[in-house]
């Protein structure tokens, strides 16, 4: 690990935060607000189930530790989830107050405010020890990402011996490295894979199947976890993707993120309609591009961007083409061919169809793919018994158990690629499926 | 339009009810001529005696749910000016605010001429009436003054007795609330001849304890010492005070929590002829009598009230002792499901603080949760419509009727609290077991 290849924090009037901290004041008027329902919605809506009504009531009475352990308790990375999760989907938007024609409370600015105040005084740094003494299992889990390290620290806090597996030179996974930098800085995914680290938790930096062998593992540790993402982005398998201006977008993230000299196109074209490739259109715009227009091959009303990431990026300057299909990546350009809507594929969505003869250029000196993540599970295929089902791992959902028993996955690689919380959810759920299987057996 | 003109026992006359009580708000003349412009109606002068040394560091306050100062403190004593400065500023208001109530508040030392001497030299400065005050129950008291003289009965009469002997111009008693029955000392100021009384003094208060030094609040030099509570938090005590002196049948001027024009309707409402206002005038200044004039005004016309007098008592007829309540009214709960927000609060506070009545059939809490892709996956938007597996249902013949719900629920209107017929009589415990036969 060199500094170089330390994530790069950007000045923050390229990535300004965008949404500020709140205050003392008005972090406790916000926290008084909350009605502390009974077996709240707001909890049920959370994938990790934090008890939002008891760290908010924690937050009002002054006792800002307890609050941040009530959320640490259910979510090790409460900190990257109250800036990353989509709120209002979740806890806010099953938040009772919209019943009541009133703002739901900010749960993630309080849950922000409480972890933030928590991290200021982790700095100094301690440990924390399992409540219940040490075990004898020991526990690998593969990739550094929010799900194995959800599930390393679940199994420290009941004993286990745990080692995470990443082949990044810093753990934290997309956390770390894919997401975009006015959401969340690599600095506070680092701060929290040291306090996955305080529990115990060792890291080493090797790749599974080359420099440390899967049957070493198989034979070394007593369960596995897997949680190791989808890896690159699908290719787009039409001519001149291999262009130099081509280049995908968790690629461009994470570039940017870790470099202080990125090249960005004057026009940038981004192919896709989700979360991600909006991500890459902002960064672009704020990294310099003069024009970032996003090509999707269906219409707004089918893009699966959260629609609050749709107005974010509209106001970023971001230009939007619907019913558009690339066909072939040229000199300084893109070829498309318009679509028209059919009927319904099987995802539910209208499937496009490419109108003959309307074909057309745009023309553009940076070319950003983000057309979905592809599901490479090389490494699984090595790992004998385990069910791949449309380049997922098969699991038991409860308990996130493969078709192996000494197997358990958990985040993108098994939910297609979701939130943080919900791999957290994931790999939390995993951890505690093991001691369960563990006290079933021993007691 | 409501006429607001007061005379307060027979003598001191004013635009309106409004008075601003003795204390820091009434400290000299250019605050209560500036009051007066506010549109106050009267002052009661901060009390008067031979002056007094403060310490610093005076008040301390308790917050509630984000909201400052529910509760006030002080430790100030008395006037730290010179008698004659007090009266010469009186004077001073009174030639200019002749329409306006200045009462002076007394407190000398408990000697007859201490006394004649003080009630003079007030009138001759103009004082429109005076206020023994009886009831500062912090710092005066250890000198054998204020609360000291208004919680035995003798003292208190004995004094208002000596006043009475020189006074020309009407005479309140201030009384404190620190003491068993607040009745025994509004009885001895009737039979010392008052003429009217002031309820209620400040409570005795410890309002908090500096977590880290251990040093009640407020601290003066790492010391603190008791002090007097007042705000909104006092009113409740203040209303119970307040009914329960009006059997002696004197002029009441009302004190206690009041901030506004309902505080105040309710303070006449239990026979107060005049209120007095201090806290709410620290918390945001003299201008907050203009809605206590207009709000009151404007109640009194759509009930169709001209003067105070109208609707003055009018609910000291429904406060009775409990045995002549009727215990076969009967009340219960119902829950508007259109309105209900699903909090679940009416439920817990019935299952742990009531009588287990309020039932939720129910989710299963151990449901996986994903973040939903809205246009993946198929969300149920519930649209602000609460799931109906979180709408509380009442059990009827179980509900006591006690309110619990009612009070807890944050919704207006969702959860209302019914009449049904208990198909019985009506029949109090007094006639049920004959206690007043």
């Amino acid at each position: 690990m060199t500094a170089a290849s330390l994530p790069v924090v950007r000045n923050l009037e390229q990535f300004p935060e965008l949404h500020p901290p709140l205050d003392t004041q008005a972090a406790l008027a916000e926290a008084n607000r909350c009605l502390y329902c009974y077996e709240a919605p707001c909890t049920a809506a959370c994938p990790t189930h934090i008890d939002v009504p008891r760290f908010i009531k924690k937050i009002a009475s002054g006792n800002l530790r307890g609050s941040a352990w009530t959320i640490l308790d259910a979510n090790i990375l409460g900190l990257s989830c109250s800036r990353v999760c989509p709120v209002d989907v979740l806890c806010e938007g099953s938040c009772v107050m919209h019943s009541y024609n009133q703002k739901p409370i900010e749960i993630g600015r309080l849950q922000r405010y409480a972890m933030e105040d928590f991290y200021r005084i982790f700095e100094g740094g301690f440990s924390v020890a399992p409540a219940g003494g040490e075990r004898k299992e020991r526990v690998a889990c593969i990739g550094g990402g929010p799900a194995s390290l959800a599930c390393a620290a679940e199994l420290r806090r009941h004993g286990y011996a745990v080692t995470v597996f990443d082949d990044r030179p810093l753990p934290g996974g997309l956390n770390t490295y894919g997401v975009a930098e006015y959401k969340l800085r690599p600095s506070d995914s680092l701060r929290e894979v040291a306090l996955v680290a305080a529990h115990g938790v060792e890291f080493r930096k090797a790749e599974v199947g080359v420099s440390v062998s899967l049957d070493d593992l198989d034979k070394d540790y007593d369960f596995l976890f897997v949680g190791v993402g989808l890896g690159a982005m699908e290719r787009l398998g039409i001519p001149g993707e291999d262009r130099s201006e081509v280049i995908d977008a968790l690629q461009f993230i994470a570039h940017y993120k870790t470099s202080h000299e990125v090249r960005v196109g004057r026009v940038v074209v981004v192919l896709g309609g989700g979360n991600t490739a909006l991500d890459a259109a902002n960064a672009a715009r704020r990294l310099g591009a003069e024009e970032v227009h996003v090509f999707y091959r269906r219409t707004e009303k089918e893009m699966p961007a959260f629609p609050f990431e749709y107005e974010h990026a509209k106001v970023e300057g971001v230009q939007f083409h619907w019913l558009a299909q690339p066909v072939e990546v040229l000199d300084r350009a893109v070829k498309f061919v318009s679509t028209r809507l059919g009927a319904a594929d099987a995802s539910g969505r209208r499937k496009p169809e490419p109108v003959p003869g309307s074909e057309f250029a745009f023309v553009c000196d940076m070319v950003i793919p983000a057309v979905g993540q592809a599901r490479l599970m090389k490494l699984l295929h090595e790992t004998r018994g385990i069910q791949i089902q449309g380049g997922l791992i098969a699991v038991d959902r409860p308990s996130g158990q493969t078709t192996n028993p000494r197997y358990y996955a958990g985040g993108d690689c098994v939910n297609g690629g979701r939130e943080v919380v919900d791999a957290v959810a994931d790999g939390k759920r995993a951890a505690l499926a093991i001691v369960q299987s563990q006290e079933a057996r021993h007691g | 339009m409501a006429d607001l003109t007061t005379v307060f026992a027979g003598g001191i006359r004013c635009p309106n009810p409004f008075w601003l009580a003795s204390g820091p708000p009434t400290n000299c003349g250019e605050q209560v001529m500036r009051a007066f412009d506010a549109g106050w109606g009267g002052a009661v002068w901060k009390t008067i005696g031979e002056p007094i040394v403060n310490v610093s560091s005076r008040y301390s306050s308790v917050d509630w749910n984000g909201q400052r100062m529910m509760g006030l403190n002080n430790i100030e004593l008395i006037t730290d000016r010179p008698i004659e400065t007090n009266l010469r500023e009186i004077a001073e208001v009174k030639k200019r605010y002749p329409k306006h109530a200045v009462i002076a508040s007394l407190m000398v030392e408990s000697k007859r001429e201490t006394w004649h001497e003080i009630v003079k030299r007030s009138e001759d400065a103009g004082a429109d009436g005076l206020e023994l005050n009886f009831g500062c129950p912090h710092g005066m008291s250890e000198r054998g003054m204020g609360s000291a003289v208004g919680q035995v009965p003798e003292y208190s009469c004995m004094i208002t007795e000596w006043v009475k002997e020189v006074a020309r111009t009407p005479v309140l008693i201030k009384l404190t609330p620190n003491v068993t029955d607040i009745r025994s000392i509004a009885r001895a100021a009737q039979r010392g001849g008052a003429d009217g009384l002031s309820a209620i003094n400040t409570i005795n208060s410890i309002t908090g304890i500096d977590l880290d030094t251990f040093t009640p609040r407020p601290n003066v030099g790492g010391l603190s010492s008791h002090g007097g509570y007042c705000g909104p938090a006092v009113k409740p005590i203040a209303l119970h005070l307040v009914q329960q002196i009006a059997e002696a049948g004197l002029p009441v001027s009302g004190i206690g929590g009041i901030s506004g024009w309902r505080d105040a309707a309710e303070f006449m409402l239990l026979g107060c002829t005049s209120v007095q206002v201090c806290t709410a005038a620290m918390h945001y200044g003299y201008r907050i009598v203009e809605d206590m004039i207009d709000g009151l005004s404007t109640w009194m016309d759509e009930k169709g009230f001209a003067t105070i007098e109208d609707f003055r008592g009018r609910a000291l007829p429904k406060i009775t002792d409990w045995k002549n309540l009727d215990l076969n009214y009967k009340i219960v709960a119902r829950i508007d499901t259109g309105k209900c927000i699903g909090c679940e609060l009416c439920y817990i506070a019935c299952w742990d603080g009531a009588h287990q009545c309020i039932h939720v059939d129910g989710v299963d809490g151990n449901q996986i949760t994903v973040t939903p892709i809205a246009k993946l996956d198929s969300v149920q938007n519930s649209n602000g419509h609460t799931p109906p597996e979180r709408i509380p249902r009442v059990d009827e013949a179980a509900c006591v009727g006690c309110n619990l719900c009612w009070l807890v629920c944050p919704v207006e209107g969702c959860i209302t609290m019914e009449r049904v017929d208990s198909g019985k009589p009506s029949e109090s415990w007094a006639q049920r077991t004959g206690a007043n036969a």
